[in-house]
Formats: structure tokens, C-alpha cells, sequence
């Protein structure tokens, strides 16, 4: 799918494995594939957790101080402390798989997986396996092993750089 | 009329985009594609699709809430 007239290309840092935060990355890696950009993501610390064979993704209202969820007409702050309760997480990720279904919005394995369809090229970083001992073959099949370096490179090749 | 219509309705962002791509590739060239869709950003979506890609929106417009726009085929 990529560049046919259109050179352009983007790279993207994936730091975060939340449900929520997984989106914004992978919707700009398919967009961008689509419209014609050579796009490149670099999953590293809770990020390469999104390239787990088995996604169990949740949401967390820790650190999220904005979170809200529209609720009979109106909407329900969902405050930071809301997290030390237990199955609070639980429910708000049901929540938010709710909203999701509702509203047409795809599934992050359905955006992974036009992700990879689209050939963006994936390099999970080697550092974040060890630190954390994933396997690759804890990983979907496509990335590349690589680190810093290996992300640089593209980088310096890039008309978009984004970290998310 | 177009060539192939393709209903995205109830679809939001960036599926309209992703499926129309995923379509167009596999169209002739210079061949039209009707795409009806419910989300309201795809107006602005397809809009800048076209431009970045140098695909053809022919046509765009809303009828009870559902967009209809029309790409050629030309990238």
C-alpha cells in the first residue's frame, strides 16, 4: 500500500500499552500507509506490549485526570483515585469497550492487523524483550529486533517523526 | 453513477478512509467509487485524502445524514 506517487514517510515511538493509548499510533500508521507515506513504528517499553500475540489491553484512570465517560446525557469524571479501588479498572476498560463497539470505532487487533497489510515496518526494540523477558515468539510475526540506532536511522530519513 | 460503491455507514475514523483505500486498490484506474458514510469527518478526511494522494473526489455531499462522496480513481 505504500508510497505509489507520494514519497513522504513518518515514524512513529510507541511508549504506552494502555487500551486508550494505544489508538492514537496505530490509527496514524494506517492513515498514513493508506495515503501514500512509507511509515515506520518503533514499539518500545509498555508499547511493545501492543505486539504481544494476545492482546489484553485495559484502561487505567491513573494519570488520566481528564478521563471522563459520557453517562445518561451527561458525563462522570472518572478521577485518579477511582484506580485504587478494586475492579475499578475493570470497569472502566468495559466502559470503554463499550463505547468503542457503540461507536464504530475499530478494534486495536483490527487496526494492528491493517497495520500490518498496509507493510508498515514494525522494530520491536530489543532492550524492552530483555528488560521485561518477552521472547519474540511472544510477538505477532514482522518485526524487526533492532534498538536506538536502528530507530535513528529511519528517523533521520523522515519527513514526520512523532512519539506517543 | 459510480463503478463500485462501498457503504462505510456507522464506521468511524479511519476505517471510511482505510476501507476506501483498500478498495481503490483494487479498481481500474480512472474507475469511480461511491462511498456512503455516517461520520461527519470524513468530509474533511477524504477531502485531504485526495489532495495527499492525487485521487480525484468528484463529489460530496449529505443526504439525511449520510455522506456520499465519489473518488476517481487517478493515483
Amino acid at each position: 500500500m505504500s508510497s505509489e506517487q507520494n514519497a513522504k514517510s513518518m515514524s512513529i515511538i510507541v511508549t504506552k500499552g494502555a487500551l486508550d493509548q494505544a489508538y492514537p499510533p496505530f490509527i496514524l500508521a494506517t492513515t498514513a500507509a493508506a495515503m501514500g507515506l512509507d511509515v515506520t513504528m518503533f514499539f518500545t517499553f509498555y508499547g511493545l506490549s501492543l505486539l504481544k500475540k494476545d492482546l489484553n489491553l485495559k484502561v487505567s484512570t491513573l494519570g488520566n485526570p481528564a478521563m471522563e465517560m459520557p453517562m445518561m446525557g451527561g458525563h462522570m469524571a472518572m478521577p485518579n483515585v477511582l484506580a485504587a479501588i478494586p475492579g475499578a479498572g475493570a470497569l472502566t476498560t468495559v466502559m470503554m469497550k463499550n463505547l468503542i463497539k457503540k461507536n464504530g470505532v475499530a478494534s486495536i487487533e483490527e487496526l494492528r492487523e491493517m497495520t500490518v497489510e498496509a507493510e508498515v515496518k514494525i522494530i520491536a526494540c530489543q532492550m524492552t524483550l530483555d528488560l521485561f523477558d518477552y521472547k519474540p515468539e511472544d510477538l505477532i510475526d514482522g518485526p524487526i529486533l533492532g534498538g536506538a540506532a536502528t530507530y535513528i536511522e529511519v528517523a533521520t530519513k523522515s519527513d514526520i517523526n512523532l512519539f506517543i | 453513477m459510480a463503478d463500485e460503491v462501498l457503504d462505510v455507514k456507522g464506521m468511524n475514523c479511519p476505517l471510511p478512509i482505510l476501507k476506501a483505500k483498500k478498495k481503490l486498490n483494487t479498481m481500474d484506474a480512472n474507475a469511480t467509487l461511491q462511498i456512503l458514510a455516517t461520520d461527519p469527518g470524513a468530509i474533511a478526511d477524504f477531502e485531504a485524502f485526495c489532495r495527499t494522494t492525487g485521487n480525484t473526489l468528484l463529489e460530496s455531499s449529505e443526504d439525511g445524514g449520510v455522506y456520499a462522496f465519489v473518488i476517481q480513481h487517478t493515483a
